[in-house]
């Protein structure tokens, strides 16, 4: 019920009108971006030169892993997602979330198809 | 006065309370719209809205990867016969000349932050080179795919799956023939080399269609007098292109480089 | 507010009212205004105009359908054209009019408004969410024009990609575009929520609407584009043959399904979950009471977005998926009703020791109440893979999903749009009229789909136009529904298009309802708001309404 106690209530930061949490507007210097870049490109030489050691079984992983991680640096740094919001940060993991729905139970059918014996 | 809605006087307590604290006063820039109460607010609601699209794009691209996931493990000796058939420097070359449009994109970005118009506009530019050369270099592996037959479709050619060349080194066939069942599953590797790449490169496509324009508006000064939404939001965009890239070259190009040993 | 009234509806005088000369409506003039708008109102309205368009087109399909239906031999129209009629109504229903129709009609028109802000997030896009729907409803009629389509609306494979002539490509290409449409009213919507609330507008006192909303459209954003992806795959095949879903090629047909249903089935809740806003708002304002248990219908929301992720194989249970993954899946679709349950539960406990009229929009809310939890179970029952076997692909299905998104979806539509009617025009439709438009309805639709539930039990295959002759006299009883719920839908586009002119004026709050948008005018300005309100009392706070109906400050129109 409104009155006169609730005006002592601040609305000072009205819900997600100016900036809600807070976030610094950071803005990433082109010495940080150059340290990501040289990241980049070693990861994919890394990936390069692996390929060709015959790690068996441990290939694909390696370079999945290497993958992931080089597209992690680019989320973080080159789409500023370290610098932002819970929000941003919940949207992306939301997403990569829903993917992994998708690949992990659409699997479960193919994986349990040639068991049993019905 | 319990209804802020109704108008009344033009001065209550809450709304001094409001005004006080507010950074962002009634200053309004020319971007601002006017739906926005804050300017601020319209910047991440726009990074918020990019992001959102981006999730559609990774469930879109999401069906394909699963659909290479499946086939890749149904047919892996196919798969591996004809991913060996692609150029491991060339998708090497593109990986890195892609990252580098990434770098050069993010250089933009500050630049835009900076208010520096020609520095944007240079790495805008340089941004589409290295977009435009990527496109090229895709451009020369799949020719090379149609001169060698291995488009999929009524004209594809198992020839090479079923008798490997042999290796002038070693005397003995560079890849483990297949038979003919086998190596006809390797249409649908490139299949999904088509449609994985192609889909990607139609991103790229537009990509740069959209760089055109923002050249032009950056020559302009649109995005080097605080408004630099539109430039974030495509590097978002760019980048997110960019990782899909950093997925499907080790996927399709790297599956397996000692196939003789297993 | 009589204790013994029959009605809440409290109208102003209607020798003095008049609609409020500025307004959304009155604010430009000329097509080119409507028609290159950024007011959500407006858009709103453009889509309310078009599906109901393609609402009597599919209809029409329908009634074909149900005509073909009355004698068991196949004598209305070959088996191919039958094949067409189906898919058609089929396609429309589903993508051209339910999933967007409360989201793109009342959504678009209230959620702004809901929470205090001047407009959605994004009004280019929205616009532009308009226009590839009209899009996507030319290339489906063009396909339509050319010569149908008759892979089922749901483009099963082989038989879509190899088996069938028709206008695969054409209509595959309406649903991307369509999708696309769908997917930016979902992202413009969560932007929205998240970012536009006014101040004092916590996530905890939006209307149950709203939560219902955002639910929806997180699906829509997640979900579509995997539709999207599976219709490019099926283009891709008709056209370069590369076998991806060819099993003479290697690919599996099930690939398709999994990333068809995938979406498919988060489409249901794309679906219902706005009309069971809808319902929570009316609930409560025809009960005078707050929704019972607030925080368990919201997250119940959330929950049905969550869970809907996870069951879509439960369409493809006698396809040839593993049987454990089916095991998996069933269980996980037992799940996905309790959240569904819940909300049925609240709205119960609403309604106990409320204070209960029966306008128009309540008897929709009812009806759905009643039909949704019997089209709810009968989904419990497909459910588990013992009875599936014996009830999928038969006339149970359809019932199943009649019942669901006719009994409850679509009534739950007339529910809304009845009862902002006033907001959204100025003008209320006539009372007794509209009831007997509901009553009608809500009689046809059971004649039309009740006989459905038993023929599928006695096992009446579903897409065939002809059957043993034991089924007719259930066939025919559910054709006679058919009529009586097309007279029944007729009604409302009559009337409702009446009141636009002659309907008596509404007054900004004839419900006496809270939420923010029975505190503005009706219809409402442009930018919504003369000053953005604070939210300083609970959803569904009859106090704080009542409280302030008594120190009224004259309202300026």
């Amino acid at each position: 019920m409104a009155d006169e106690a609730t005006h002592e209530q601040h609305f000072h930061d009205p819900p997600n009108v100016t900036n809600p949490e807070h976030a610094e507007h950071h803005i990433v210097t082109p010495l940080q971006y150059g340290y990501v870049y040289i990241t980049l490109l070693i990861g994919t030489l890394l990936t390069v030169l692996a390929a060709d050691v015959d790690m068996g079984i441990f290939n694909p992983i390696v370079a999945l892993a290497i993958a992931c991680t080089k597209a992690v640096i680019v989320i973080l740094f080159f789409m500023h997602v370290k610098y932002q919001s819970n929000l941003i940060k919940m949207t992306v993991g939301a997403g990569f979330f829903t993917f992994l729905v998708l690949i992990t139970m659409t699997l479960s059918d193919y994986i349990s198809r040639a068991w049993g014996l019905w | 006065m319990d209804n802020a809605i109704a108008p009344t006087e033009p001065l209550m307590p809450h709304e001094t309370a409001v005004h006080e604290h507010e950074e962002h006063e009634h200053v309004f820039v020319p971007q601002h719209r006017h739906h926005f109460e804050t300017e601020e607010q319209q910047r991440e609601a726009g990074s918020f809205g990019m992001w959102l699209f981006l999730l559609t794009e990774i469930m879109f691209f999401g069906g394909l990867f699963f659909a290479y996931l499946l086939y890749r493990n149904w047919y892996y000796d196919a798969f591996v016969a004809a991913s060996n058939q692609l150029n491991v420097s060339l998708g090497g070359a593109n990986t890195a000349i892609l990252i580098t449009s990434g770098f050069f994109m993010a250089l933009g970005v500050w630049a835009a932050e900076m208010r520096k118009r020609t520095l944007l506009v240079w790495m805008l530019v340089l941004t589409t080179l290295f977009g435009v050369a990527f496109l090229g270099i895709k451009y020369v592996e799949y020719k090379e795919k149609w001169e060698k037959h291995h488009i999929p479709g009524a004209s594809f050619d198992i020839s090479e799956f079923v008798n490997p060349p042999i290796d002038a080194k070693t005397g003995k066939p560079s890849q483990n023939p297949l038979p003919v069942d086998a190596a006809q599953k390797t249409q649908i590797f490139f299949f999904l080399y088509f449609a994985m790449t192609g889909m990607h490169a139609l991103h790229m496509i537009i990509g740069i269609g959209l760089l055109f324009w923002l050249i032009g508006r950056s020559q302009r000064g649109d995005f080097s007098a605080g408004y630099v939404a539109p430039i974030e939001n495509f590097g978002l965009y760019w980048h997110f292109v960019d990782i899909v890239w950093l997925f499907l070259f080790p996927l399709l190009y790297l599956i397996n480089r000692h196939p003789l040993a297993h | 507010m009589s204790a013994t009234s029959t009605t809440i509806l409290n109208l102003p005088d209607q020798s003095t009212a008049t609609i409020p000369k500025k307004n959304y409506i009155t604010a430009e003039h000329g097509l080119l205004s409507w028609l290159l708008t950024g007011d959500h109102k407006r858009i709103a309205m453009l889509y309310l105009i078009s599906i109901t368009v393609f609402f009597f087109i599919g209809g029409a399909f329908a009634g074909l359908i149900r005509l073909e239906l009355l004698t068991p031999q196949p004598d209305l129209v070959a088996s191919d054209t039958y094949n067409k009629l189906f898919t058609m109504h089929g396609v429309i229903m589903v993508f051209l009019f339910l999933v967007p129709s409360v989201p793109a009609t009342i959504g678009n028109f209230l959620i702004p408004i809901m929470v205090g802000a001047r407009d959605l997030a994004f009004p280019k896009i929205n616009l532009l969410s308009w226009y590839l729907y009209v899009v996507g409803g030319i290339l489906v009629l063009s396909a339509l024009v050319l010569g149908g389509v008759d892979t089922g609306w749901t483009f099963t494979t082989p038989l879509s990609t190899h088996y069938l002539n028709t206008h695969v490509l054409t209509t595959a290409t309406a649903i991307f575009v369509a999708g696309f449409s769908s997917i930016f009213t979902g992202l413009n919507f969560i932007v929205t929520i998240h970012r536009m609330r006014c101040p004092g507008m916590t996530w905890f006192r939006m209307p149950l609407f709203v939560w219902a909303h955002y639910a929806a459209s997180i699906l829509m954003v997640l979900g579509t584009p995997v539709l999207a992806i599976s219709l490019v795959l099926v283009a891709l095949e008709r056209v370069f043959g590369i076998g991806v879903f060819d099993p003479a090629k290697g690919g599996d047909p099930l690939l398709f399904q999994h990333l068809f249903w995938f979406y498919s089935h988060p489409a249901v809740y794309i679906m219902i979950l706005p009309g069971m806003g809808v319902i929570s708002e009316v609930v409560s304002t025809f009960s005078r009471k707050r929704v019972f248990g607030y925080t368990a219908v919201a997250f119940s929301s959330v929950a049905i977005a969550l869970f809907g992720f996870f069951v879509w194989a439960h369409h493809m249970f006698i396809m040839g998926i593993s049987n454990y993954s089916a095991l998996v899946f069933s269980l996980l679709t037992m799940l996905v009703a309790v959240p569904s349950a819940i909300k049925i539960f609240n709205w119960s406990f609403t309604l106990q020791k409320g204070s209960i009229t029966f306008e128009t929009p309540m008897l929709y809310a009812f009806g759905f109440m009643g039909l949704f939890t019997i089209g709810g179970l009968t989904g419990v029952f497909l459910g588990s893979l013992g009875m599936d076997i014996q009830l999928t692909e038969t006339y149970f299905i359809v019932a199943h999903f009649h019942f669901v998104m006719v009994g409850g979806m679509l009534m739950a539509f007339l529910s809304g749009v009845h009862f902002w009617w006033p907001k959204m025009t100025g003008r209320m439709y006539p009372e007794s009229l509209s009831k007997l438009a509901a009553v009608v309805t809500f009689i046809g639709f059971n004649l039309t789909f009740m006989p459905q539930f038993i023929l599928g039990y006695l096992g009446m295959p579903r897409r065939y136009h002809a059957y043993p002759p034991e089924f007719q006299v259930l066939n025919v009883l559910s054709t006679a529904g058919a009529t009586v719920l097309g007279v029944g839908y007729m009604l409302p586009i009559l009337y409702l298009a009446w009141s636009l002119k002659y309907g008596e004026i509404a007054g900004d709050n004839p419900w006496q309802a809270t939420g923010l948008e029975w505190q503005i005018q009706s219809p409402p300005l442009t930018e919504n708001f003369t000053e953005i309100p604070i939210m300083d009392h609970e959803a569904y706070d009859y106090e704080w309404l009542e409280h302030k109906t008594q120190h009224e400050v004259t309202h300026v129109g």
